[in-house]
């Protein structure tokens, strides 16, 4: 396929696997988070860290927007098709994942909810006109790549004047996350000494948002393509960055992001949206400034507004190390769970969900290891 | 009397729907019947006109097989449910090396389901069993409510005489057997999403849906000791290499390269996130044979028009944890896994 093929050569990868190899210290760590479940998947997928030296490890971080969807926002959801007999309509990933008393959007879907799985918003918007008698609702999820779609569609359905359609808005924020993270110290903190940057987000936002990463955390960024020679790439530049002592954003998907990103995206989120004062994240707790909410011009297009429903609080069910294992300072191998209670078939916390989830990585891409307890 | 002679007028085949006095066993029903289904199917088993098939059946050993049929939609590149049908369940019976010899076919009708429409699956489905020599010669239609179905249903149950000396089996892999395939997967699976209103992205590629007893004829008369059989429907290659590795507690070593994919497919399944190996086949299999067969075999599949893109993707290997792994074309190891949830629904 051309334009794919190239990003996954073989010959590209042994020179790059070699190159790395002999650029690192053997006497230092290089323990690099990709913070994207999109890089994550393509790690295990082509095997990126079996061609590694031993001293350089990724270190999964928190970018799986299904992931990071606290119980809450699912409850919530649910309880409008219960209470209102909305129509809701979502990503597919979305459907598995557990919420509180392990209830699922699919399970909700079978007891006689009104659920619909959709693959893009203009779905939502062909529903909504269809089924006039219907209230529809877009749960909207995702980082900065999926918010513009959202923010198109909040403008369309107002200039169609669709009364039927409302959005329960749960897009969140790249840099709040990545702060977030960077912040925990102590104990609770992850060692990292480099950073894989988002490349589909960095598309939409452009590279100056991460500026404060070397400046305020030390840290070198790379921006970073999705295919497995854009991470090898992408890992040799943090090494080189981590040798010389330099602390920069570099862009090595520079044949699709910018500095300053999409304007006309920034400019239709800036216009529908407003940054919420606070967000909870499944793993990392509330974080301010760190989602979006509709802004007041299209109240009137808010779920959250038009169909109010109350929930109470939400718990992880017990021995899941979810919160951990996105905060990047446990392995999928370490909880309890993986594995046993929890697999792709049966998941008990949300990184065994998506496919750029960690554990849901980890456990479809495991190697024959009989030793190491991920065996059926 | 004839059988036109005893209804009022003919059926409305352009304009009319199907009622539920189209299941009710009265009049409108055997109009149905005999206007419809037995114009289409035309067989000497039909005519005896009672409510089983009499026949004799060849010594040997008889395998059956069932097989319910819900695709949506019904109409899609390559096929429709009628010939899917026939091909679905006469593979099932074939992959055990048997000659099929019959087919049995239910309709479950919804009310209001365009009579036109009807008669054009019920003149696929008999065209593919002619195709394939296989008759249709007995079969059932009932009608539900508006609203309780998804247009139609078919289910159809097969059976066949499996001849001397073939012992084909799922549980019969073993470390060192050969692993081929008939040709380039995932086909269906994308013919069938290019079709979903949702999605509507238009492809050339057209469902790989046929008969596959004439080639598997073929096969078992050149090497009668192939072990496996299978064809990689629901799941695709991936879920079908990991329950034949399960089945005979072997593991399985897979070459990614190998492995024939469209570039048309490929390039669907990069763009919606899906993996050609998890996607549907309806015209494929999977064979496992000893290594000192393989090329033979190999021969006698490329030779077959079914067959002509036929490669042998791997081997089988000892391991009693029943791992398939794949090696990538990027160079690394990963483990074909089962798949979990549902790729997509409603394909067959």
């Amino acid at each position: 396929m051309k334009y794919i093929d190239e990003f996954r050569d073989q010959r590209l990868a042994r020179q790059l696997a070699a190159a790395i190899a002999a650029e690192v210290d053997p006497a230092r760590q290089y323990r690099l988070m990709e913070f994207c479940g999109g890089h994550t998947h393509a790690i295990f997928r082509y095997g990126v860290q079996q061609l590694m030296p031993p001293n350089l490890r990724f270190v999964h971080g928190p970018g799986c927007p299904v992931c990071v969807l606290p119980m809450a926002r699912l409850d919530q959801a649910m309880a409008m098709t219960r209470e209102h007999g909305v129509t809701l309509c979502t990503y597919g990933d979305l459907m598995r994942v557990p919420a509180s008393g392990r209830q699922t959007l699919l399970k909700a879907k079978a007891a006689g909810a009104d659920v619909r799985m959709i693959y893009s918003t203009q779905d939502v918007l062909r529903i909504a006109r269809d089924e006039p008698e219907r209230q529809v609702v877009f749960m909207a999820i995702g980082f900065e790549t999926t918010t513009p779609p959202t923010a198109v569609a909040i403008l369309q359905a107002r200039a169609e004047g669709l009364k039927n359609l409302s959005f329960l808005c749960n897009h969140v924020l790249t840099p709040p996350a990545l702060r977030a993270i960077l912040s925990l110290a102590g104990p609770e903190g992850v060692r990292l000494d480099g950073i894989l940057g988002p490349s589909h987000v960095s598309t939409v936002i452009g590279t100056r948002p991460y500026a404060f990463v070397p400046r305020e955390f030390g840290l070198p960024v790379v921006i970073a393509g999705f295919e497995p020679l854009d991470v090898m790439q992408s890992a040799l530049m943090l090494v080189r960055q981590i040798n010389d002592c330099r602390r920069e954003v570099e862009n090595q998907y520079s044949r699709a992001v910018g500095e300053g990103g999409n304007a006309r995206a920034l400019e239709l989120m800036a216009r529908v949206f407003v940054t919420r004062p606070s967000f909870e994240w499944r793993g990392l707790g509330f974080l301010p400034e760190s989602a979006l909410a509709l802004a007041e011009d299209y109240a009137d297009l808010d779920a959250e507004r038009r169909f109010p429903v109350t929930v109470e609080a939400s718990h992880e069910i017990k021995g899941c190390e979810c919160p951990a294992i996105l905060r990047g300072l446990k392995e999928p191998t370490e909880c309890r769970l993986f594995g046993t209670v929890c697999t792709p078939d049966n998941p008990m916390g949300a990184c065994m969900v998506s496919s750029e989830g960690a554990c849901a990585a980890y456990w479809s891409h495991r190697t024959h290891m009989p030793s190491s307890g991920l065996n059926r | 009397m004839t059988a036109r002679s005893r209804f009022s007028a003919r059926l409305d085949l352009e304009q009319g729907r199907v009622d539920m006095s189209h299941g009710a066993g009265g009049r409108a029903m055997a109009q149905l019947i005999d206007e419809l289904f037995k114009q289409a199917l035309d067989n000497e088993w039909l005519a005896q006109g009672n409510d089983q098939a009499l026949f004799s059946v060849p010594p040997g050993r008889l395998v059956m097989s069932t097989d319910a049929h819900v695709v949506s939609p019904l109409f899609f590149p390559g096929g429709d449910i009628g010939s899917l049908a026939v091909h679905g369940t006469i593979n099932d019976v074939a992959m055990s090396g048997a000659r099929p010899l019959h087919l049995a076919a239910s309709f479950i009708l919804e009310e209001g389901f365009p009579l036109a429409d009807l008669a054009r699956i019920v003149a696929s489905l008999a065209q593919a069993a002619r195709e394939a020599g296989v008759a249709v010669v007995t079969g059932d239609t009932k009608v539900v409510e508006r609203g309780k179905g998804d247009g139609v249903f078919i289910t159809t149950t097969g059976i066949g005489v499996v001849p001397e000396g073939i012992a084909i089996s799922g549980d019969r892999a073993r470390p060192g057997d050969v692993i081929l395939i008939n040709g380039h997967i995932g086909d269906h699976g994308i013919a069938i999403l290019s079709q979903r209103e949702n999605l509507g992205f238009e492809t050339v590629i057209q469902s790989d849906s046929a008969a596959l007893h004439g080639l598997i004829a073929d096969m078992v008369a050149a090497v009668p000791d192939i072990h496996c059989l299978r064809d990689p429907t629901r799941g695709g290659l991936a879920t079908t290499l990991n329950e034949l590795a399960q089945q005979s507690g072997v593991g399985m070593r897979i070459r990614e390269a190998d492995i024939p994919v469209r570039e048309a497919v490929s390039a669907a399944c990069e763009l919606l996130g899906l993996d050609p190996a998890y996607v549907a086949n309806e015209g494929k299999l999977v064979a496992i044979c000893p290594a000192d067969a393989a090329e033979t075999l190999l021969a006698t599949m490329r030779a077959h028009p079914l067959g002509a893109q036929s490669a042998i993707i791997g081997e089988v290997v000892e391991d009693p944890l029943g791992f398939v792994q794949m090696q990538t074309r990027f160079g690394g190891e990963r483990l074909l896994d089962w798949l979990a949830g549902e790729q997509l629904p409603r394909i067959c």
